[in-house]
């Protein structure tokens, strides 16, 4: 069997700082970049397209391009969150397909942690946008407004705090393996439930942690895969789509996946019941359990019961996920966990994840971003990947 | 949390408002909530704009809401100095706002629970809309 790809990922960087004290944000970028383009087997010479999002300096990548010496041919700077470096993948795909690019570099940095950022306070994105008014008076900040779409999954579907708990529990199941996770304490049921509320219902261990870091992503054309080895890993299928307040017909206990999961998987011709792991954005537990859902890997409202008792425990359960700790237990560099998503996954396509956590023979694999507030607006991206020879 | 009246409140920033929204600003001065009807498809759509996001006509017009509703969700911060209650509040002109709850007991709120509009002053001199439980 071997599945057409217009694109392979040939290298992958998860930068390993947590707190990056003595960095700066250019820095972490270049730092990542050229961890991934090591891994790949190529140089920033080889680079001709480059993609990033807000957390980048400077207009798009013109700064960027500059600080580490780039050539190119093309640009994207996307930006939709913590979603955004996945769109890119799928953007990455598309232009080298198109021949605008053949090597396509994707950077994310930052330093929350280091600069003393709170996430408490309400953000600020300018005077200008059009809902600000509307939301900003009455303290949106990323805790409550994730806990309004847990409130009402609950209230709509039954969902128990227990049940989001099972989520964390199987991500601390996997930390315990990654000796760069900035949580690798099992954690079980009843710690999570016991720990401090934060905003209604989610408590402090349903929330990912705050992490300083970066990553890195190189895609290339299938002519120049061939010619880096067998651990390039396709690229199968992509979707995206912003999902909004709808005009005041409000739904949040569903996400932008409902969406860009079936387009990603029709463009694969493949289904949620072919994923042999899945990467799935964590900001919250409540986060993953919608996404899920919307995915399809059980029904709506289901997800409560599909995630408990290990299901996601790789080895354990039938659905292995965020076998590096995920945003709750591992990394969610500078608040945005996309890219980190894609590298997990492809580790496991390449039979390159911890031992202890690799999902046997895995062939086929997802990974998914979530960017702004499944409350409010979010960018939402999905990508389908193969082993080399999937 | 166990008060049944929270005297103590965070205090509100003020919104920022612009050529679209001024009238609805000035109206909740007034004690008064403004929904957006559009006179094209004659859906009311929220928040309040100059072209309706349904049909795209730009006949769109304002009128006062009845100021009923109920909890669509909420969530009670418990961090920070100040607990307060975030909340969706869909009104019976069928659209849902994100609000505040007031006067409330935060320990007591309810999805589906029946609200009415009240104001607060926010910072600077504008009143916005909240709501507290009937």
């Amino acid at each position: 069997m071997s599945r057409t790809s217009k694109a392979y990922i040939a290298g992958i960087y998860e930068h390993p700082t947590r707190k990056a004290v003595d960095q700066t944000i250019p820095q972490l970028h270049a730092e990542s970049a050229i961890g991934a383009l090591a891994d790949a087997g190529l140089t920033m010479a080889d680079v001709d397209g480059y993609f990033c999002a807000g957390d980048a300096p400077g207009l798009g990548g013109i700064s960027m391009a500059e600080y580490m010496g780039l050539d190119l041919k093309y640009t994207d700077s996307t930006e939709t969150g913590g979603s955004s470096y996945v769109i890119h993948v799928g953007h990455a795909v598309n232009a080298i397909a198109m021949g605008k690019c053949s090597v396509a570099l994707i950077t994310l940095a930052g330093r929350p942690r280091a600069e003393g950022v709170a996430t408490l306070g309400a953000r600020d994105y300018g005077s200008v946008l059009p809902e600000l008014g509307f939301e900003a008076p009455y303290g949106p900040v990323v805790t409550n407004q994730y806990g309004m779409a847990a409130m009402r999954h609950m209230h709509q579907y039954g969902t128990t705090s227990e049940q989001l708990a099972w989520i964390k529990v199987a991500a601390s199941h996997h930390a315990q393996h990654n000796e760069l996770a900035l949580l690798q304490k099992v954690v079980t049921v009843e710690d999570v439930v016991n720990s401090p509320m934060i905003s209604d219902p989610l408590h402090r261990l349903d929330c990912c942690v705050i992490t300083d870091g970066g990553g890195a992503l190189v895609i290339v054309s299938p002519e120049i895969a061939k010619t880096l080895g067998d651990r390039c890993v396709k690229i199968l299928g992509h979707g995206e789509h912003i999902k909004h307040l709808n005009a005041g017909q409000v739904d949040i206990t569903y996400t932008g996946a409902v969406r860009s999961g079936p387009i990603a998987f029709e463009e694969a011709n493949l289904t949620p019941g072919d994923m042999d792991y899945v990467s799935i954005y964590d900001s919250f537990t409540i986060t993953v359990l919608e996404t899920l859902e919307d995915l399809g890997f059980c029904e709506k409202g289901e997800g409560g019961k599909f995630v408990s008792d290990g299901n996601l425990i790789s080895g354990v359960g039938k659905l292995p996920f965020n076998t590096d700790g995920g945003g709750l237990c591992n990394n969610h560099p500078t608040n945005r966990g996309g890219i980190t998503k894609v590298i997990e996954a492809a580790r496991q396509l390449r039979g390159e994840a911890h031992p202890k956590v690799q999902v046997p023979d895995c062939t086929l694999a997802l990974a998914h971003g979530t960017g702004g507030s499944i409350a409010t607006r979010m960018g939402s991206s999905t990508v389908i990947m193969g082993r080399n020879d999937a | 949390m166990t008060a049944s009246t929270e005297t103590k409140e965070r205090n509100y920033p003020a919104p920022s408002v612009n050529l679209e929204t001024e009238a609805y600003w000035a109206a909740a001065n007034e004690g008064k909530l403004l929904m957006k009807k559009c006179n094209g498809c004659g859906k009311t759509h929220f928040f309040p704009r100059a072209i309706c996001p349904h049909c795209q006509s730009n006949d769109t017009a304002w009128y006062e809401a009845s100021g009923k509703g109920v909890i669509y969700s909420y969530s009670v911060m418990r961090r920070g100095d100040t607990p307060y209650a975030i909340a969706y509040v869909t009104v019976d002109e069928g659209i849902t706002m994100m609000t505040n709850i007031v006067d409330c007991d935060y320990d007591a709120l309810a999805v589906g629970q029946a609200v009415e509009v009240t104001f607060r002053q926010s910072d600077g001199d504008q009143a916005i809309p909240v709501f507290r439980p009937v």
